[in-house]
């Protein structure tokens, strides 16, 4: 019987298993699918990552290695190569590898750690043909940068994530000709310091309120593809076609927390995030099963991952020393205060807190559901305003944070408080 | 000189190859791609069709009906995925439900075993997800799901293993009647044949008039789908049809083998039946009419596009038969023709026998096939497997989980793959939610590795397809 299971080796599980050692548990275990830990950081080889953590400019292997040789010093085990089939609200894991064989583990407290996946073709339904040529940003991050081939010379860019304007740069660097990237919403979806850095700086135009409406190949591969304007209702408007002709189409329409093991094992799951419902501490709707990074919202910076999973670690730890599921049973049922979104609030993470549980400060995560220049957002119960922050602007591509005091929540008087977003 | 050559590697000459396989015959398969089951086989709704849609009295009525009872056996012996998870065809009106009675009258007349009419609230009981308004449905449990290119290849497997010879990137230019048998030209050289079956699917039209005068025209039509991830299976518990029109069979939904749900099909003629693109138009409109049956579908848990060509002709009917002396039509093949299959191949057989040729059973022909599919053994075997070989413990697709000992079981296998669909389509990588985002690159370095070849020479699928177009840096020598 382990204290804690880690379930992932990347950002998030690396900084929940940390925390934990740190807070003094000793029977921890990472289980990791790749052969490597470090998650997708590994693929990241740009730099930008760390500002907050660590007050420098690392790439992601570095920020990876960062805390890999943290747990150096512990004596943290990791399974590498090692898959998880299947978790229960017992907390047992049911594990395959190619050296251990099929087995079944135990734990008093898990770490749900897994990440996310990208949202493919056939998510958004693109018109065309299915030829090869057609990647994910991040698949195509794969191949470059951890495989060292090249995925295509004329590039088109749907979607303006992260990991597509990151490749956009990336593959110009390379000595690919990336023609367009081409944003289906009236804003990017990524950050504005990539914007700037991997398409302006290169000239590569930004088409938004655009889509790719038609694929064509040429004997397997992609030859062509044509963007229409959007109008109402994201129609395509007749006249509008930019054609373009390209090898290769990367995609990058947005993430997806991977919660196929949370949703086998009965854990409740928020639509808006599609990540496990959790509170303050991270916990999950299961007693002892916490989660954190990706897995739970897709995040903007690995900063905030590293953060976020620190609490979720600490918390198991806390939750595992305090005598496990036994000690939990004895604990009286907390009162909960639930988090509704307001006028446009897309989630907040957490969405659930249990006021006594917060020592000092709750931390607030949330995105916004459109573009707002100078604003205010609201912490309401009933009429009551529990707290008010100015942004000088927010936009759904970037990820907002806001601390409610210990102070600020034990003014609340109801079961739930609305958070709200307004134009000031 | 071989005794037979099939021209065409679908589900229709793969389970003709392996009929035929049974007896003492030197076989060769021409297949213009570089896999089995490109066609008309990889893309269609992958039912086994209980048989209450034709016409009584024809071929097809007959054969669907004959190789639905077959399908169960083949499966268990072939070890390919079939489920007879019965059908419904749904009724939205009492006019509906006046087709419905015709086709349970007709499927009577064609022997389909067991069918019910059900009335609305007992289809409910059955479907909890449906459309309300639904009046009533014909029950047929003799309906069933199935991979269709798991199916052909398994046929062309077994059928290599008895010796027949798959010759792939064939594609027919010519046949020329000799003394005594065929001289069929290809890209890759001359075969001759003393008897041709004509198994190539869309392009069977051409093939026939390579040695006879037309009497049938191919007319190629695209039904494309939506294939939804495994949140959505429990959409549907059936098979579920709407009343057929003049559209063809109508947008099902309906789970898949792999526990999934597909949707679709629309149908529109196009002139190119080697275009198998998706349409705004045609996507919009299976959503539409799926919508009808399941209103509760969410099509943003769609994992996938996909169309695929019917080989319809101007006839209601399957055009088998003799086209010219010692040459055999399986052609115009469309929906029942998975169904069909297997009945199609014992007529085939049939057939060639009636043109003379000899047919003496092999030894000990080779009947069965195994694959060996971890995740669907249970937990000691899993750790046998394992412990005979490693790599089964290694999970390389995650959605799907499938590990690298099968992978590369795959790539050995009497039907090699040369390309990321290819492994996809023997053991299911990439078929899942990530669609290959993850799994695509380390099954390309599988792939790479046991073909010993360069990543760079991979294909996604057919011909042409590179997915990798350089190395990025210069190898440096130590």
């Amino acid at each position: 019987m382990q204290d804690l299971i880690v379930i992932g080796g990347g950002p998030a599980g690396l900084a929940a298993a940390y925390a934990a050692y740190r807070k003094g548990l000793r029977d921890i275990l990472i289980v990791e699918r790749d052969r490597e830990l470090g998650g997708i950081l590994n693929q990241c080889i740009h730099n930008g990552f760390g500002l907050h953590r660590f007050k420098e400019e690392l790439t992601g292997p570095e920020y990876a290695d960062r805390f890999i040789r943290m747990l150096s010093d512990t004596n943290v085990h990791v399974m590498l190569d090692t898959m998880v089939l299947g978790i229960t609200q017992g907390r047992e894991v049911r594990v395959i590898s190619a050296a251990r064989g099929y087995e079944t583990l135990s734990a008093k407290s898990i770490v749900l750690a897994m990440g996310c996946r990208e949202r493919t073709r056939g998510a958004i339904a693109i018109p065309g043909d299915r030829p090869a040529g057609i990647f994910t940003a991040g698949t195509a991050q794969r191949y470059l940068n951890m495989e060292g081939y090249m995925v295509g010379r004329r590039v088109v860019i749907l979607g303006s994530g992260d990991i597509g304007l990151i490749m956009a740069r990336r593959m110009t660097l390379e000595g690919a000709k990336v023609l367009a990237c081409v944003e289906l919403m009236p804003y990017s979806g990524g950050l504005m310091r990539n914007i700037v850095q991997c398409l302006q700086d290169w000239d590569i135009p930004l088409y938004l309120s655009h889509t790719i409406t038609n694929i064509v190949a040429t004997e397997g591969r992609v030859s062509h593809v044509t963007v229409q304007k959007l109008g109402e209702n994201n129609a395509p408007l007749a006249g509008s076609e930019i054609e373009f002709d390209c090898d290769t189409v990367l995609l990058s329409v947005g993430l997806i927390p991977e919660n196929e093991l949370t949703r086998d094992a009965g854990i409740r799951i928020d639509p808006r995030t599609n990540g496990a419902i959790v509170y303050e501490n991270m916990e999950t709707s299961a007693p002892g099963v916490f989660a954190c990074g990706n897995v739970v919202h897709v995040h903007d910076l690995v900063d905030y991952v590293s953060a976020e999973s620190e609490r979720a670690g600490a918390a198991a730890a806390q939750y595992v020393l305090a005598g496990g599921p036994e000690g939990a049973a004895d604990q009286p049922e907390r009162a909960t205060v639930e988090l509704v979104n307001g006028d446009g609030i897309g989630y907040t993470v957490p969405q659930k807190i249990r006021v006594e549980n917060v020592a000092k400060a709750a931390d607030l995560f949330f995105r916004v559901r459109r573009l707002y220049g100078e604003s205010v957002v609201e912490v309401t119960d009933g009429d009551a305003v529990i707290a008010a922050y100015r942004r000088s602007q927010m936009a759904p591509g970037e990820m907002e944070h806001i601390l409610l005091t210990k102070a600020q929540l034990d003014r609340i008087t109801g079961n739930t408080v609305t958070v709200t977003a307004k134009e000031a | 000189m071989y005794d037979v050559a099939i021209v065409g590697c679908g589900v229709i000459g793969a389970a003709a190859a392996f009929e035929l396989s049974k007896y003492e015959l030197n076989i060769v398969i021409l297949e213009k791609e570089n896999d089995v089951s490109m066609g008309e086989t990889r893309a269609n709704s992958a039912i086994i069709h209980a048989g209450y849609d034709p016409r009584p009295g024809t071929l097809m009525a007959k054969l669907n009906v004959q190789g639905n009872a077959m399908t169960e056996a083949l499966c268990r012996q072939l070890s390919v995925p079939f489920s007879r998870i019965g059908s419904l065809v749904l009724a939205f009106s009492q006019d509906e439900m006046k087709t419905v009675w015709d086709l349970y009258t007709r499927g009577l007349a064609n022997g389909v075993p067991d069918m019910e009419i059900l009335w609305g609230e007992k289809v409910r009981e059955l479907e909890p997800e449906i459309n309300g308004q639904v009046v009533g449905a014909l029950y047929a449990p003799s309906a069933g799901i199935i991979y269709p290119w798991e199916y052909a290849l398994a046929f062309a497997e077994t059928a290599v293993r008895n010796g027949a010879e798959l010759r792939l990137n064939t594609s027919v230019t010519g046949i020329e009647k000799r003394d005594g048998f065929y001289r069929i030209h290809t890209n890759n050289g001359d075969y001759d044949a003393r008897y041709v079956v004509n198994a190539a699917g869309v392009h069977s039209g051409e093939i026939h008039s390579m040695v006879a005068e037309p009497t049938f025209t191919i007319r190629p039509n695209r039904g494309e789908y939506y294939l939804m991830d495994k949140c959505e299976v429990t959409r549907a518990n059936h098979v579920l049809f709407q009343c057929p029109n003049e559209d063809g069979k109508g947008v099902l939904v309906a789970p898949t083998v792999g526990g999934n749900l597909i949707v679709g099909p629309n149908a529109e003629s196009v002139s190119d039946p080697e275009r198998v693109n998706n349409t705004a138009a045609g996507m919009a409109f299976v959503r539409t009419k799926a919508l009808k049956s399941v209103p509760t579908l969410n099509f943003r848990n769609s994992i996938r596009n996909f169309a695929g060509i019917r080989a319809n002709t101007e006839h209601d009917e399957f055009q088998i038969g003799v086209a010219a002396e010692n040459f055999i039509d399986l052609a115009g093949i469309k929906s029942p023709g998975l169904t069909s299959a297997p009945a199609i191949a014992l007529y085939a057989v049939e057939l060639l026998r009636g043109c003379g040729m000899r047919a003496v059973p092999r030894e000990n022909p080779v009947t069965t096939r195994e694959r060996l599919c971890v995740r669907m053994l249970s937990d000691p075997q899993k750790n046998e497997a394992i412990r005979r070989n490693p790599l089964y413990g290694r999970v390389i697709c995650r959605c799907e989980t499938v590990t690298e000992g099968e992978i590369v079981d795959a790539i050995h296998s009497p039907i090699p793959p040369c390309s990321l669909d290819g492994v996809k389509r023997r053991v299911g990588t990439g078929m899942g939610r990530c669609q290959g985002g993850f799994c695509g690159p380390r099954v390309l370095e599988i792939l790479a590795r046991e073909l010993r070849t360069d990543r760079l020479n991979i294909l996604q699928d057919g011909a042409g397809s590179h997915i990798l177009m350089s190395r990025t840096k210069r190898e440096v020598s130590e």
